[in-house]
C-alpha cells in the first residue's frame, strides 16, 4: 500500500475517524431532528417510529451513532487540546488519560443507575 | 556478508512534467548503503541522464529529498535496509512539486510560500546600531530554538495532504518559519506575518494530520508551530491586531 504509507501513523488515523464521524454526523442530525418535529405533527407516526426502535439491527445502529458522536466529541476535544493548550506531549497525554478515566467511571455510574 | 538478497530491485521515476513511468534497475548492495548511494550508482553505471539532485551527502542542504516506498525521506541519510522491502526500492520526486525531470521536483512553488508567509526577517536596527540581546533562556527565544533547524528539504510539504487538496495551502515549512519568526524579540514584523498567516491558505487550514511532524527528518514539529500560530492570530483577533 504504497499510496498510502506517508499517512500510517495515529494521528493521520486520528483525522480519518474524526473526519468519517463528522459526516456520519452531519447525515444522521436531519433524519434526527425530522423524528422529534413528528411528536408535535404527527404523533401515532412517531409511536409507530418507537416500536420500530425495538428491533436489535436499529438497536445496533443506535450504538453506532453514539459510538459516531462519541469519537467525534472526544476527537474535537483532543484537538482543541492539541492546537490551543500550549502544554507539552506529556501534559497532552496524562490530561487525556485523566479525562479517559473519569469518563469511565461516570459511564460505569450512569449505566448502574439506568 | 550481508543478510538477505544481494541485488537490490529498484524502480526509479523517469520522465519529464506530468508524464512518466517507473523504470527498473538491479543494484548490488553494500553494506551501510543509502538510498542516495543508490541512485547515484544507477547514474553512475547503469544510465547518465538520470537527473537528481543532492549536494551536501551529511543532511544539511535539504536538496536530496524524494519519495522511497511512499514516504518522502532525506535519501543521503537514509539507510537501505531500514526501508527496503524485502531488497524492492520504490524511489520517485516528492510528492505536491511540479516535476522537472527523473527524481527533480520543482521546488520554486514551496519557496514561494515561505516568503507569502512572511517567514522572512524584518530588521528594527541598522547596522550603526547595537546588536540586540537576546537571552538564551527566555521563553520566546527557546520556543523558537524548537522551530529552527529546518534545513528546507519539503519533505513535510511532502508529506503534508491539507497540500494536495488545496494548492493555495502554504503548508507546513513555511508556516514553522513563519511562528520562529514570530518568536524573534528582534523581528519588527510581527503583524504582519500574523497577518500573512491569517489568510485562506494560512495556518488555519491545517487539520492537525501530523503528517509533517510524523516525517520531518530534522525531527522538527511543524503541527507544533502551527497550533502557536493559530493561538497567535486567534488572540491577536481577540485583541482587534494587537
Ligand atoms: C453533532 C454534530 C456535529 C457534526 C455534524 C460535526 C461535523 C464535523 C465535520 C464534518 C467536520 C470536518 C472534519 C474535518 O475537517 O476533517 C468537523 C470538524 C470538527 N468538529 Fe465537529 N461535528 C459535530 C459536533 C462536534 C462537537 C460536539 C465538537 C466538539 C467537541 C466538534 C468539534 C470539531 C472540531 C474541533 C473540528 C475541526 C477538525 C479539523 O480541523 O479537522 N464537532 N465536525
Ligand atoms: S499538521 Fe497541518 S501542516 Fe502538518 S501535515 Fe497535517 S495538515 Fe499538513
Ligand atoms: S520542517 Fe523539517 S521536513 Fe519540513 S522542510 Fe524543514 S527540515 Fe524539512
Ligand atoms: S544531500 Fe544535503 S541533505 Fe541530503
Amino acid at each position: 500500500m504504497i499510496a498510502l504509507a506517508h499517512r500510517s501513523h495515529p494521528l493521520w488515523l486520528a483525522y480519518l475517524v474524526h473526519r468519517l464521524s463528522g459526516l456520519g454526523l452531519a447525515l444522521f442530525l436531519p433524519v434526527h431532528f425530522y423524528m422529534l418535529a413528528m411528536v408535535l405533527t404527527d404523533p401515532e407516526g412517531f409511536d409507530s417510529f418507537g416500536l420500530w426502535t425495538q428491533n436489535p439491527l436499529v438497536k445496533m445502529a443506535e450504538f453506532g451513532l453514539v459510538f459516531l458522536l462519541a469519537a467525534h466529541f472526544f476527537g474535537g476535544l483532543r484537538l482543541l487540546a492539541l492546537e490551543m493548550l500550549p502544554w507539552s506531549g506529556r501534559q497532552k497525554t496524562l490530561a487525556a488519560a485523566t479525562v479517559a478515566g473519569a469518563f469511565l467511571v461516570a459511564a460505569t455510574f450512569l449505566l448502574r443507575a439506568i | 556478508m550481508l543478510d538477505g538478497p544481494q541485488t537490490l530491485s529498484v524502480s526509479i521515476w523517469r520522465g519529464t512534467g506530468t508524464t512518466g513511468a517507473f523504470q527498473s534497475f538491479e543494484v548490488p548492495r553494500q553494506g551501510s548503503q543509502t538510498v542516495l548511494d543508490v541512485v547515484s550508482w544507477i547514474q553512475q553505471n547503469l544510465d547518465p541522464t538520470l537527473t537528481y539532485r543532492y549536494a551536501c551527502r551529511v543532511g544539511m542542504c535539504g536538496s536530496c529529498a524524494m519519495m522511497v516506498n511512499g514516504v518522502p525521506r532525506w535519501t543521503c541519510r537514509t539507510h537501505v535496509n531500514k526501508v527496503d522491502q524485502g531488497g524492492a526500492l520504490t524511489i520517485g520526486p516528492l510528492r505536491n512539486l511540479p516535476v522537472i525531470k527523473d527524481l527533480a521536483a520543482d521546488m520554486d512553488p514551496f519557496f514561494e510560500k515561505w516568503v507569502k508567509a512572511e517567514g522572512l526577517f524584518h530588521p528594527a536596527r541598522t547596522r550603526h546600531e547595537e546588536v540586540a540581546r537576546v537571552d538564551p533562556a527566555s521563553e520566546a527565544r527557546r520556543t523558537a530554538d524548537r522551530a529552527i533547524e529546518c534545513i528546507n528539504c519539503s519533505v513535510c510539504y511532502a508529506a503534508c495532504d491539507t497540500v494536495a487538496g488545496n494548492p493555495d495551502y502554504l503548508g507546513p515549512a513555511a508556516l514553522n518559519r513563519a511562528w520562529s519568526v514570530v518568536n524573534d524579540e528582534r523581528d519588527a514584523g510581527r503583524a504582519e506575518v500574523l497577518a500573512a498567516v491569517s489568510v485562506s491558505g494560512g495556518c488555519h487550514n491545517c487539520h492537525s494530520q501530523g503528517s509533517c511532524t510524523r516525517h520531518c527528518p530534522n525531527e522538527l514539529s511543524p503541527l507544533d508551530s502551527i497550533a502557536g500560530l493559530k493561538r497567535e492570530t486567534a488572540r491577536s483577533f481577540w485583541r482587534k491586531g494587537r
